[in-house]
């Protein structure tokens, strides 16, 4: 049985730098930083108190008065992803398709959870502990929980409600699902979803992660875990991926969604074609749960099933001497693990032509938008493509010795008189040691 | 399927202890596990009546000698996932890096790159006395919360630095994936009651186009602790339950659902490649299926889910077969009358005139209802049925009505009967739905 291709026909994202496509397109490859001074609580304590924020968001934008005041209770991710999944839709013209079949339109997210309501949640434990026993007096709690917490908010913070308010909003009742594989969840969400539509269960899936944890309870995990960067002197440059000064990754939040179909769909309904999904490419480093394997060695197999199933050797040039693939959008995150385990994985993988691969990191602008990540660099690469650009790495001043590739430091790079940007391959790697990477090709009519 | 799906091997958690053993017997005994909460003083909620697993289970029992340290970051959700996986590897006779040590991969049943792993989780719930402890250090002088500059200044350093990763929720499926050296697809699933029987369907995916032999399948979740019992009693999931009273599947008249907590984690194998190692096989996976509800409301309207009614239709889609062949149903029949009416009438109108008598197994009056746990619960019963031919005891004190009406299959003691297709199915909270039939192979 040969299966159907897969096209991207609808792109929406809510990122740091804005949410409209071209505007915030523009802002990345002109390397504008979206990272400041974390406004929304009270972190200026905290070892780490910037990030990457959404500023300005109004989901009215997005949708109809009365369809935003719908999900007025949701939480903030869910926006989000209501928000990016209202642009792809739009771009698709699936919100002005009337046949479409329902029940063969699906949802893949991976959203991660709702922000949880600090101050009752942190009281409710605080008033109901006893030093002197270590224990919390069940009664207690569930008192001032009950009392204080609001069960609209309580349900909205699963994981799932992001998934369940894009199905009701855009209609979908074909196969819904939501993943959480940390910063790996926006490609896995877009892989599983190109599966489904190869599988032939579905026609149309709408697809992508969305993701907030900046909160008091999602700053702390992160900064115990000396994850995220400390530069709290100089917060704008302190996303530094690939960089010898590097000293973490900084947090971001946002949603990115995308409109997936079979070819047959979208060419039946006349469809603007925007790219196709090539190859997908999922592993797990089955190793620690704090360390990445330090080969490379799930990092290689993800990227390795990606080139396999879009056809391409990474080791061959093609027709036109260039490496095979011409963007990588690395993971990227500026810890320094990551990017050297990253690093060697690209060069096992592509050998002699590693270095001639641009490879860059645009969260070294958006910040790391953990489980939107994955999409909203998909989306990145899909843009590489449109304008023959490659955005850059920025604050990539202080070359590594264990980082030695193209990472396009700090000025895009347009490729257009080299043959422009036609294969893309984008990384997400999950912390627990999920891997997922998807290649893309530029649509050329065929 | 183009590359057919078996089940190899089962592992579970139950209320009623670790073992399929256990959860078989207490379903064919006919026998409630739900009881008072002992875990903590759960009497502020609606009811302290839930399935809570054996305090004597602990984790490090089921977690191979050289990797027990990690008991230490594993929140109870991980630590049931972990259990039912080592059962499930055990029972399909695998040869995993559990029993060859860390570093030895060679004389594994299946390479690493060729095993996958996909488990449906919750939102896993902090430790209570762990955090209070770090937040009372933080405290507002002047009122009954947390003060952010002292909680960022020093307070938040009495936290262990790994604290979050005990309550990653791809956590379960990470540390089966370390211990049994699953390099393949691996996934996380969160869906709630819905991610078990999701995470069956991608695992069968996965497996039929050729990307893993094999699959760690299945679900895990404890809500019995501060904030899933809250969640669950603000979401109608709770009934105010007395000692005396137990959830009735589909009956009007019940007292409301009851939360359980608990692992089934099943192995899943290319058909071809378990023949060939000699593996027998407790079923096929026939089909799976999927969809989303079109409404919204979150406990139900009394009215059938056509969402879980879809996903019933493209699971048998997906196995060729019709309704009328379908021998045995496993749901988990919550007992609280809004969603049972959802659950139940869908099965009504999926069914029609078969879902007159047609056996209808239930686990929420037994062991409650385990959130993502059920998938993987109600896939391994389903198991057990065709391995047993034997429909265990349907409990409910009352007449199923409603749109459960026609359910009447829904009350029964133990049978032994011929059973060839057995279908499981769960819905959200949120509108996932997922079904899948198990046939016997």
């Amino acid at each position: 049985m040969t299966s159907d291709r897969i096209v991207i026909t609808g792109m929406g994202w809510v990122t740091p730098l804005g949410d409209d496509i071209p505007a915030a397109w523009a802002r990345i490859v002109a390397g504008d930083s979206g990272i400041g001074r974390v406004d929304r609580f009270q972190a200026d304590t905290f070892k780490t108190n910037f990030a990457a924020q959404v500023k300005g968001f109004d989901l009215k934008r997005h949708l109809p008065d009365a369809d935003a005041a719908s999900h007025q209770h949701a939480g903030l991710s869910t926006r989000f992803a209501l928000a990016a999944a209202a642009q792809a839709v739009r771009q698709s013209g699936l919100d002005s398709f009337a046949r479409l079949e329902r029940r063969r339109f699906g949802v893949y997210m991976g959203a991660g959870e709702g922000t949880l309501d600090f101050a009752p949640y942190a009281a409710a434990h605080v008033i109901s502990y006893d030093p002197a026993t270590r224990t919390c007096d069940g009664a207690a709690w569930a008192r001032h929980a009950l009392a204080h917490m609001d069960p609209t908010r309580e349900v909205e913070q699963e994981p799932n409600m992001s998934a369940s308010h894009v199905a009701w909003q855009f209609g979908a009742m074909g196969p819904a699902s939501n993943c959480m594989t940390a910063c790996a969840a926006g490609a896995q969400s877009v892989g599983e979803a190109f599966e489904l539509l190869r599988r032939g269960d579905v026609d149309v899936m709408l697809a992508g992660g969305a993701h907030s944890m900046i909160h008091p309870l999602g700053m702390t995990g992160f900064i115990r875990l000396t994850a995220m960067s400390r530069r709290t002197d100089d917060p704008q440059h302190a996303a530094r991926p690939f960089d010898r000064t590097r000293d973490g990754f900084v947090m971001g939040e946002g949603a990115g969604m995308l409109v997936l179909e079979t070819l047959t769909h979208a060419r039946a309904r006349n469809a603007n074609i925007l790219a196709e999904i090539a190859g997908y490419g999922s592993s797990a480093d089955a190793y620690r749960i704090t360390d990445i394997q330090p080969t490379g060695r799930g990092a290689v197999a993800s990227m390795a099933a990606a080139c396999k199933q879009a056809g391409i050797d990474p080791r061959t040039p093609g027709p036109d001497g260039r490496p095979p693939i011409h963007y990588i959008s690395a993971h990227g995150t500026g810890t320094k693990e990551n990017d050297a385990i990253e690093t060697r994985a690209v060069k096992a993988l592509f050998g002699d032509l590693a270095p001639r691969v641009p490879f860059s990191s645009v969260k070294s602008t958006l910040g790391h938008l953990i489980q939107a990540a994955g999409t909203v660099e998909l989306i990145t690469c899909v843009m590489a493509m449109h304008t023959g650009v490659v955005p850059p790495t920025m604050n990539l001043r202080e070359p590594d010795p264990a980082c030695d590739l193209d990472y396009v430091p700090n000025a895009a790079r347009d490729l257009t008189a080299k043959g422009g940007v036609k294969v893309c391959l984008s990384n997400s790697f999950g912390f627990g040691g999920q891997n997922d990477s998807i290649c893309i090709r530029a649509w050329t009519g065929t | 399927m183009a590359r057919p799906v078996v089940i190899t091997g089962l592992g579970v958690v139950s209320a009623f202890g670790p073992g399929t053993a256990q959860l078989w017997a207490g379903l064919t005994s006919g026998t409630s596990a739900l009881a008072p909460i002992t875990r903590f003083d759960a009497t502020g909620f609606f009811t302290n009546i839930a399935g809570q697993v054996p305090s004597t289970f602990a984790g490090k029992d089921y977690v191979p000698k050289h990797y027990r340290k990690a008991t230490k970051v594993m929140a109870l959700d991980i630590e049931l996932a972990v259990a039912a996986a080592k059962e499930a590897a055990d029972d399909a006779g695998l040869i995993t890096r559990a029993q060859l040590g860390e570093d030895a991969a060679d004389g594994s049943t299946y390479s690493p790159a060729r095993m996958g792993c996909h488990v449906g989780a919750g939102l896993i719930s902090a430790d209570s006395e762990e955090l209070a402890a770090a937040l009372s250090t933080a405290k507002q002088p002047d009122a009954p919360g947390v003060d952010l500059a002292r909680w960022g200044e020093t307070g938040m350093d009495n936290l262990t630095p790994l604290w979050m990763l005990k309550y990653l929720p791809n956590m379960l499926a990470c540390h089966v994936t370390i211990i049994h050296a699953c390099e393949g697809p691996s996934n996380t699933i969160t869906c709630g009651e819905a991610s078990g029987l999701l995470c069956l369907g991608e695992s069968a995916r996965v497996i039929e186009r050729g990307d893993a032999d094999l699959c760690f399948t299945g679900s895990a979740e404890s809500k019995i602790n501060f904030m899933g019992m809250l969640r669950m009693q603000m979401a109608g999931r709770l009934g105010r339950l007395t000692a005396a009273q137990r959830p009735s599947p589909y009956d009007p008249a019940s007292p409301g659902g009851a939360v359980g907590e608990g692992a089934g984690i099943l192995i899943l194998e290319a058909e071809a490649t378990a023949k060939a190692r000699g593996a027998k096989p407790y079923a096929r996976v026939a089909g799976t299926g999927a969809a989303h509800s079109p409404r919204r409301p979150h406990a139900g309207d009394g009215t059938p889910d056509p969402g879980l009614a879809a996903a019933i239709d493209n699971a048998l889609f997906d196995a060729r077969l019709s309704p009328t062949e379908i021998d045995a149903c496993v749901l988990i029949g919550a007992g609280a009358p809004g969603i049972d009416a959802g659950e139940g009438g869908a099965i009504a109108d999926v069914m029609g005139g078969h879902a007159k008598g047609l056996p209808i197994v239930t686990l929420g009056p037994s062991i409650g209802s385990a959130s993502a746990g059920n998938g993987g619960l109600l896939a391994a019963v389903a198991a057990l049925m065709l391995k047993h031919q034997t429909v265990p005891t349907r409990l409910g004190s009352g007449q199923p009505g409603g749109t459960c009406a026609p359910l009447t299959g829904a009350r029964g003691p133990t049978v032994q009967m011929r059973l060839r297709h057995v279908l499981v199915a769960s819905s959200s909270l949120g509108g996932q739905n997922a079904a899948a039939v198990l046939t016997l192979p």
